[in-house]
């Protein structure tokens, strides 16, 4: 018998807010130990929460882009159980009244081969709802020590409909939520800051079937080809230990990404009770629909909405808009640079490959470095759009060859200056180039009479001869199109 | 000690003396001090007197006075506080053995309300563990004894704050109330006790029992200390979800503007059996002198009044379940020294830390919680919450305030309840749907029982009309001031 997999995805998102969810302190990654605290996020006695802002405004914002429903009421309750990562023993979180319900996401999967753009579908959401993170154990051998710097961040809990059959689609629909998020300015999605977590519930039932199968629920999949590798392992020994006749029990497994198996974690039976109950320290609050509408008038466009935009209205190949959308950086930079430039495909290749190509040396040698903001992004390179697109539209004037472009692009990186500087410099002169052009040209008709014949009688093809002895002579340096413009001038008035 | 130390004196008087300098902040804290160290080992109201600190306070206080620069009419005056409302670097042990060794890193709104108007903020009161208890025995430090019968209790759970200040330890001091903490030991120890609106007065700070129900309020010896005191620690906190964005009328300047005496309503289910007869008689004769004043008396019905106890005991314990499940000796409680593991910390530290009572109440809340259980229990009570709070709204329509004893009988005897938990928490049961509704409730002295024990009355007034309310209550208390006589010590 044939076996699918149904599996959908909890994923955990870090908001990128000035403050956390609850309290004025400010969030952060890398800061010393507990120093992020304060009464509110320590538990003490007599610290009561206060909602933020922020948070519930980037809740509104995701609920939008995803096309969820948005709640009217804001409402909190407590989630009751004692860990030692939490600092009240209970977290602050939605149960029965989510900020978000349903809604969808898009995703693609893999084409035919990376130039071929794959099929899009959409996965289907539940819920969305927002809570406060969780401190941080680390464990030794006779002791854990616990930092509540993340205790108390403001997290969103995307859950999907158990809407995907693959490891493909779960990595695709990752990718997809994560690039839509990044350029939404709601976290930064970095899953080794743990900004984005994921657990993923899994069955399987024999094709064909519709009903659910025993569930699963993998837990530490820490990294996207965690996710990736943890699906695909646990949906092979699900599918092994039917056919070897056992039954799934219900229960959460943990992801092992070193011996690459899963084992188990606890069984249904030991489930928590979190005697879940609103929480009385806050109040439900009314969510503003003049508030949603104006978020709603804010919405960035969605990566896959911009790479329809760039193949439709720019006629951009799919392999460059690909290069692009998954980059909202990227994106922001081509289009300001193809404001400015005279061909925008021109633009697109040479963000996705040249300068693509230098940020990701500039960023291998910082990787070195502790510091996260020392990374190059299109937008602190020394090549600004106005920049590039000068260069672009050299090019396309016929004043500067490509191949001479593109041996000048990695200078103009490292250094700042611009095309027009460094042409001055190296005597790239475009004047003195002409005069030298018209010379090689004339000598090339005089070298070659007979195509020259050819051409004044019609000919027309005669005219590549002519041009290749010029390019001959310069070593493929000059400019075809003023190679072209001159020999015709030249021939026309001899 | 003379019976005429300034701390015999009311807020009023204090405020005068000191206004006209007759009297500085050093000399009345000094005065407070002396008669902490003389009443005290027989009373126990006080957990911890920082007297370094306080004395400091009164320095400051007089230097701005000095300076023409005095806060507000309390500046000087020494405020004491149950010690479940936190002040900076001052313990906060809330009578539990969990948080001996816990001192708070930074004030309550209470508290920097009062330190901004200049109040020498001295003294941490005893309570029942956690505010959980009615007479004060819950604490893991010792009771409280009533400064009139030192054999009685001193009503609890805000027995510390009540028995402070009627035996003259200290001018004012600030409670909380959850379902009667307030008013009833008060009533008890013969002071006016205050319960404000739910929202009136921020939480911050305060170590909670059950969220919904807890607010802080004033204990003194008359109405108009305990109009001074409420204006000054009142008004919305924006580290408060729960705080009420309103303006704060000066209760205290707007009690003798006479107003049109009103009608008191009188619920016939709080006269029922199981009334003391010497408190029915106080509290008619109470009755008799309003309806002597002009005010119109009108028998009224709160039917769901029988609902209220077990409603306050599903809702109250499960919130507490899980306020307290933050004392786990992680981080700043005390952590069992027999613990070998994670569960153990949890359990153990806990079962050592937490008293009876706190248990009782934790476990009985986590069960109304439990799934399975929690439409039965929590939801039901949340429902019938409802029902109680549409009463009251329903009879204030006829009335402006509503008149009951404040507690079914005088201070009992240590023991008498405290091995039936039953008939203690019955000792609340008139306070207690104030909570519930989140209305704000006055104990004002009534009147002795022949044995010398102090017999409270309580009016209870609408949501955020403490105005009204205080100014009803001072009408009879201006012309009694049973709280301004002191207990032999």
């Amino acid at each position: 018998m044939e076996y699918e997999a149904v599996i959908g995805l909890e994923v955990h998102v870090q908001l990128d807010t000035n403050s956390k969810m609850f309290t004025r302190v400010g969030t952060g990654f890398g800061y010393p130990p507990n120093t992020l605290t304060d009464p509110v996020v320590l538990g003490l006695p007599g610290a009561l929460p206060v909602m933020n802002r922020e948070a519930i405004e980037k809740s509104i914002k995701v609920g939008l882009l995803l096309g969820c429903k948005i709640a009217e009421i804001c409402k909190w309750d407590r989630k009751n159980y004692f860990y030692p990562d939490m600092p009240k023993n209970y977290q602050i979180s939605q149960f029965d009244q989510p900020i978000c319900e349903g809604g969808e996401v898009e995703i693609e999967m893999p084409g035919e081969n990376p130039a071929k753009m794959g099929k899009h579908r959409m996965v289907e959401l539940t819920r969305i709802h927002l809570e406060e993170d969780v401190g941080k154990l680390t464990h030794y051998e006779q002791d854990s020590l616990v930092d509540y710097n993340r205790a108390g961040s403001p997290l969103l809990e995307i859950v999907s409909e158990p809407d995907m059959h693959s490891p493909e689609e779960v990595f695709a629909y990752l990718t997809s939520l994560r690039n839509s998020l990044v350029a939404a300015g709601i976290s930064a999605c970095d899953m080794e800051k743990g900004q984005l977590r994921c657990d993923a519930n899994i069955s399987v039932r024999p094709v064909g079937t519709e009903t659910l199968g025993t569930k699963v629920e993998l837990k530490n999949l820490n990294t996207i080809s965690g996710v990736r590798n943890g699906v695909e392992y646990e949906i092979r020994r699900q599918i092994r230990a039917i056919q070897e006749g056992e039954t799934i029990i219900q229960e959460t497994r943990r992801w092992n990404p070193d011996q690459k198996y899963t084992t188990p974690m606890r069984t249904k039976e030991m489930a928590h009770d979190y005697r879940y109950f609103p929480d009385p320290d806050l109040m439900p609050v009314k969510v503003d629909q003049d508030w949603v509408d104006r978020i709603a008038r804010e919405l960035p466009e969605k990566p896959f909405d911009k790479q329809r935009r760039y193949q439709q209205d720019m006629n951009l190949p799919y392999t460059v808009t690909s290069a692009l959308c998954g980059d909202h950086l990227l994106c922001a930079y081509f289009e300001k640079t193809t404001e400015l430039a005279k061909s925008a495909t021109k633009t697109a290749n040479w963000v996705v490959n040249d300068l693509l190509r230098e940020l990701s040396q500039a960023n291998k040698t910082d990787e070195l470095s502790e510091e996260p903001t020392k990374r190059v992004t299109p937008q602190s390179c020394p090549v600004t759009p106005q920049k590039l697109a000068e260069l672009v539209n050299l090019i396309e004037d016929g004043k500067l060859t490509n191949n001479v472009a593109k041996e000048l692009f990695p200078e103009m990186f490292s250094s700042g200056k611009s095309a027009a500087e460094l042409i001055k410099e190296k005597g790239l002169d475009n004047q003195s180039d002409d005069v030298e052009i018209e010379g090689i040209c004339a000598e090339a008709i005089s070298n070659d009479p007979n195509a020259a014949e050819k051409f004044r009688g019609g000919k027309e093809g005669a005219i590549n001869a002519l041009k290749g002895a010029v390019m001959k002579a310069t070593r493929g340096q000059a400019n075809p199109k003023v190679v072209d413009e001159t020999l015709r001038r030249l021939l026309a008035s001899s | 000690m003379p019976d005429n130390s300034p701390i015999f004196k009311t807020a009023k008087e204090l405020s005068s003396d000191l206004a006209n300098g007759t009297l500085s902040s050093t000399e009345l804290t000094q005065a407070m001090i002396e008669r902490v160290d003389t009443v005290d080992d027989q009373i126990h109201a006080f957990l911890h007197l920082d007297k370094e600190d306080a004395l400091n306070q009164a320095k400051l206080s007089d230097d701005r006075r000095a300076n023409g620069k005095e806060l507000s009419p309390l500046d000087g005056i020494p405020v004491s506080l149950k010690d479940v409302i936190a002040v900076q670097d001052q313990p906060l042990t809330a009578a539990s053995k969990i948080l001996e060794n816990y001192r708070s890193p930074y004030d309550a709104t209470v508290t920097q309300k009062l330190k901004h108007a200049g109040a020498v903020v001295a003294g941490r009161l005893n309570l029942d563990e956690f505010a959980m208890g009615s007479s004060t025995e819950n604490s893991a430090y010792g009771a409280t004894c009533n400064p009139w019968d030192l054999e009685r209790v001193p009503g609890g759970s805000s027995g510390g704050s009540s028995a402070a200040v009627a035996a003259r330890e200290t001018p004012l001091s600030l409670g909380s109330d959850t379902g009667g903490s307030i008013r009833q030991p008060a009533s008890l120890c013969g002071v006016v006790g205050m319960k404000p609106t739910y929202g009136m007065v921020s939480r911050y700070g305060l170590a909670a029992f059950a969220s919904s129900l807890d607010q802080i309020g004033p204990f003194s010896k008359t109405v108009e200390d305990a109009a001074l005191l409420l204006e000054i620690i009142s008004g919305h906190d924006p580290l408060d979800s729960t705080s009420f964005p309103k303006d704060v009328p000066l209760y205290s300047q707007e009690l003798d503007n006479v107003e049109q005496p009103g009608v008191i309503g009188l619920p016939k289910e709080f006269f029922g059996p199981g009334m003391d007869d010497e408190v029915r008689a106080s509290i008619e004769q109470s009755i008799e002198h309003y309806r002597s004043l002009g005010f119109q008396t009108k028998e009224i019905s709160l039917p769901t009044t029988e609902l209220s106890i077990p409603v306050y005991y599903v809702i109250a314990t499960a919130e507490a379940s899980s306020n307290l499940a933050r004392y786990d000796g992680i981080r700043y409680t005390s952590r069992s020294e027999h613990a070998q593991n994670a569960i153990d910390v949890y359990a153990k530290s806990r079962g050592e830390g937490f008293g009876p009572e706190v248990k009782r109440r934790c476990i009985l809340g986590a069960y109304g919680l439990s799934s399975g259980y929690y439409d039965a229990y929590y939801l039901r009570a949340q429902k019938a919450r409802t029902l109680i709070r549409q009463d009251f709204e329903r009879a204030f329509k006829d009335v402006d305030a509503i008149l009951t004893p404040t507690s079914p009988t005088p201070a009992f005897k240590f023991g008498e309840k405290s091995e039936d938990p039953i008939s203690m928490y019955l000792s609340d049961i008139y306070t207690i749907s104030t909570n519930l509704a989140g209305l704000p409730g006055i104990s004002v002295p009534c009147g002795f029982t022949e044995s010398g024990l102090p017999i409270g009355m309580q009016l209870i007034g609408q949501a955020f009309e403490e105005t009204k309310l205080l100014k009803i209550a001072h009408a009879y208390d201006r012309e009694h001031l049973y709280g301004t006589q002191a207990p032999t010590l």
